[in-house]
């Protein structure tokens, strides 16, 4: 069944459009990988999905819906319900995402009164549970531990442990480890996948690791520039990508799974607010672009199960389609 | 947490020292100590033998040195026009002052962190454009004409408020004279204490706002939001919490300057606390009185910014010797 469904759903800044109409869905026990360069967009839709785009940011979409229930027309305080407790979301940096005045503890804890209550006595024990779950030792003293003294790893061990302490249905994992040491990493990654599995949680893994994406993922959307370029089963779209973008993403993986943001393979940068071009968005950077790129911009095409935007995508030997 | 405080306090010796110097200074080249003890019909001779009697030819280090031992010793020299010793005299204005300091950031308190919190989440609205006027004109009046204007309307005006003195006054303790235990010493309280604070409401408002601003930007904010955690918890507790270490100490300096400002309110409402002492002083010429009044105005104000010091240390978990490792 299908969590969670969006159909053309744009964020915009003023006149920017930080998300131009994307479409995907999540379905239960699914782990959708979204990979993408620094500034494609990746964290403004995650964010949308959570009601966290602030004013003046707008959200629009033709169909937002979770677990069949509409997100952009229920009341705020419905929605305020759902997320943290059915959504949940961890962030990029653990070490600033923590509140630096209160105890981890009294972080858990307010999680978990927020969204189901409980005594005083029953709402510890729970806590302590949940640090243990993540794999943190000694969490009776951890509890009162301040985050300035928890290293990386344990903060966002700890941020996991609060995404989780409500059974949410879907977890939305913003480059949980682009912040943390490499050594670490592949642990986050494993306790994270781990839960997925144990929980049968949706997981939207964003990152900029496409190595990890490979082998953990079931299917992968690419975003540039606020758009899907390519979506489809993460196994086919990495073996067989049909992008010119999702091909230079891997033509340059080393580097990118090392946690660069930018593309050896092609040349630039993500256009911003202000230097986006006509055509299609990669048409400056693109190995293939011709003049009809530069100045229509292509529609998605394929099967839902495997889109791609471009004019002539890519053969199984990686070459434009003529 | 020991060093820390022990780094203060060596900070605060310092400067104290510095406050010494300054007032030294001022007593040895305004005040006329064989003036204070002798008429003017005694001859050249006789002053200079009591001067020299005095020490007042030793070399200045050695001055100084009698100077500072007397102060430790509490001997701040006597006071031309109250033939007391300063201190006593400083020291007996001492409660008034405070009461009214006190009452006058309670007031701060209470009126700046509610609006510079809502200033600060709605910046766009009426009420905080409204708030944020009122502060920069609030910052622009001279608390003088505040003051006079409070007095005209509620003392003469409307005369629902007294407009002067500290009114009656009960023993706390034996060791204070306190104004704060009955109806008409907090009635005489209410005005001198309103303009005070009109001094430092502005500037927290606007501090609180700026700070807040700041820190509803940062992430644990946009992660309490994506914990589902209601509004009023955001605000006024995860986002409160850490605006108001730094207002603590810009707020703890500020707060400093209030002493300052009571000289100006004690004299137009004629409260008798060192303010108006001091304005006094400086009337009667009354240089010993002057310089002991400079001494513990800059004792208290060292006081306070340590303190203040050392309550951020106590309220920020950062500062705090960590007590686990990660
Ligand atoms: N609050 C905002 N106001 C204006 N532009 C924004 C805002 N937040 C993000 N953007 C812009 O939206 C684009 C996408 O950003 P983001 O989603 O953070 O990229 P990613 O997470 O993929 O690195 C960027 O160009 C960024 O500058
Ligand atoms: S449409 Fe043209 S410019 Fe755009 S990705 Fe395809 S080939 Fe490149
Ligand atoms: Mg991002």
């Amino acid at each position: 069944m299908s969590l969670l469904k969006l159909e053309n759903l744009s964020v915009t800044f003023g006149n920017f459009r930080a998300v131009d109409q994307i479409s995907y869905s999540v379905n239960e026990g699914e782990v959708l990988g979204i990979v993408g360069e620094s500034g494609s967009g990746k964290s403004v839709s995650s964010l949308s999905l959570m009601g966290l785009i602030d004013y003046p940011g707008k959200v629009s979409a033709d169909e937002l819906t979770f677990m069949d229930q509409d997100l952009l027309s229920m009341p705020e305080a419905q929605r305020r319900k759902i997320t943290g407790s059915d959504i949940a979301m961890i962030f990029q940096d653990p070490m600033t995402s923590l509140n630096p005045c209160f105890t981890v503890g009294y972080q858990i804890i307010e999680a978990l009164k927020t969204h189901q209550g409980g005594t005083k006595k029953e709402l510890k024990k729970r806590a302590i549970e949940l640090l243990t779950l993540v794999g943190i030792p000694a969490p009776e003293t951890r509890l009162s531990a301040y985050p300035h003294q928890l290293s990386g790893g344990m903060s966002q061990r700890v941020m996991i442990a609060i995404a989780i302490a409500c059974n949410p249905k879907l977890l939305i994992a913003d480059e949980p480890t682009t912040a943390l040491d490499v050594t670490i990493q592949a642990q986050i990654i494993d306790l994270l996948i781990d839960l997925q599995e144990q929980k049968q949680m949706g997981l939207v893994l964003i990152t900029h690791d496409l190595a990890l994406v490979a082998e953990v993922a079931h299917r992968v959307i690419v975003m540039y520039a606020g758009q899907i370029v390519e979506s489809g089963p993460a196994s086919e779209v990495f073996s067989a990508p049909q992008h010119p973008y999702t091909q230079a993403l891997l033509a340059s993986l080393p580097e990118s799974a090392a946690g660069k943001a930018r593309l050896e393979a092609l040349p630039g940068v993500v256009p911003g607010q202000y230097d986006r071009p006509k055509g299609c968005l990669l048409s400056p950077r693109c190995p293939y672009a011709t003049d009809h790129c530069r100045n229509v911009e292509p529609a998605s095409q394929g099967p839902l199960e495997r889109q791609v935007k471009c004019h002539t995508p890519l053969n199984a030997q990686g070459r434009p389609a003529a | 947490m020991v060093s820390f405080i022990g780094r203060r306090l060596c900070q605060a010796l310092f400067v104290l020292l510095i406050i010494s110097v300054v007032s030294f200074v001022i007593q040895d080249n305004l005040g006329d100590p064989v003036r204070q003890m002798v008429g003017q019909s005694v001859s050249l001779q006789e002053r200079a033998a009591l001067q020299q009697e005095l020490g007042l030819n030793d070399p200045l280090l050695q001055q100084y040195g009698r100077f500072l031992m007397g102060a430790l010793q509490g001997d701040l020299g006597m006071s031309y026009y109250y033939k007391q010793p300063t201190l006593d005299v400083i020291v007996s204005r001492l409660p008034a002052t405070l009461e009214l300091s006190f009452c006058a950031l309670l007031l701060v308190i209470i009126l700046a962190t509610p609006l510079g919190v809502i200033a600060a989440i709605h910046p766009k609205s009426l009420l905080s454009r409204a708030v944020l006027f009122i502060s920069t004109l609030g910052l622009s009046i001279p608390i003088f004409i505040v003051a006079v204007f409070l007095m005209y309307f509620f003392a003469i005006e409307w005369r629902v408020l007294p407009s002067f003195g500290r009114g009656e006054t009960t023993s706390f303790l034996g060791l204070w004279q306190t104004g704060l235990f009955n109806k008409d010493g907090l009635r005489h309280l209410l005005l001198p204490s309103f303009s005070l604070a009109f001094v430092l409401t502005p500037i927290f408002i606007r501090l609180i706002r700026a700070e807040m601003q700041d820190v509803l930007q940062s992430d644990f904010i946009r992660y309490a939001w994506s914990k589902g955690i209601s509004a009023p918890r955001i605000y006024f507790l995860h986002a409160l919490k850490n605006t108001m270490l730094p207002v603590i100490t810009v707020g703890g300096i500020q707060a400093g300057t209030l002493v300052a400002y009571t000289i100006l309110t004690e004299s137009i409402f004629q409260w008798p606390g060192m303010g108006l002492l001091f304005m006094e002083a400086v009337t009667r010429v009354d240089v010993p009185l002057i310089s002991a009044y400079l001494m513990v105005v800059g004792v208290i104000f060292v006081v306070t910014n340590t303190l203040v010091d050392v309550v951020y240390s106590m309220v920020n978990p950062r500062v705090r010797i960590p007590g686990y490792s990660a």
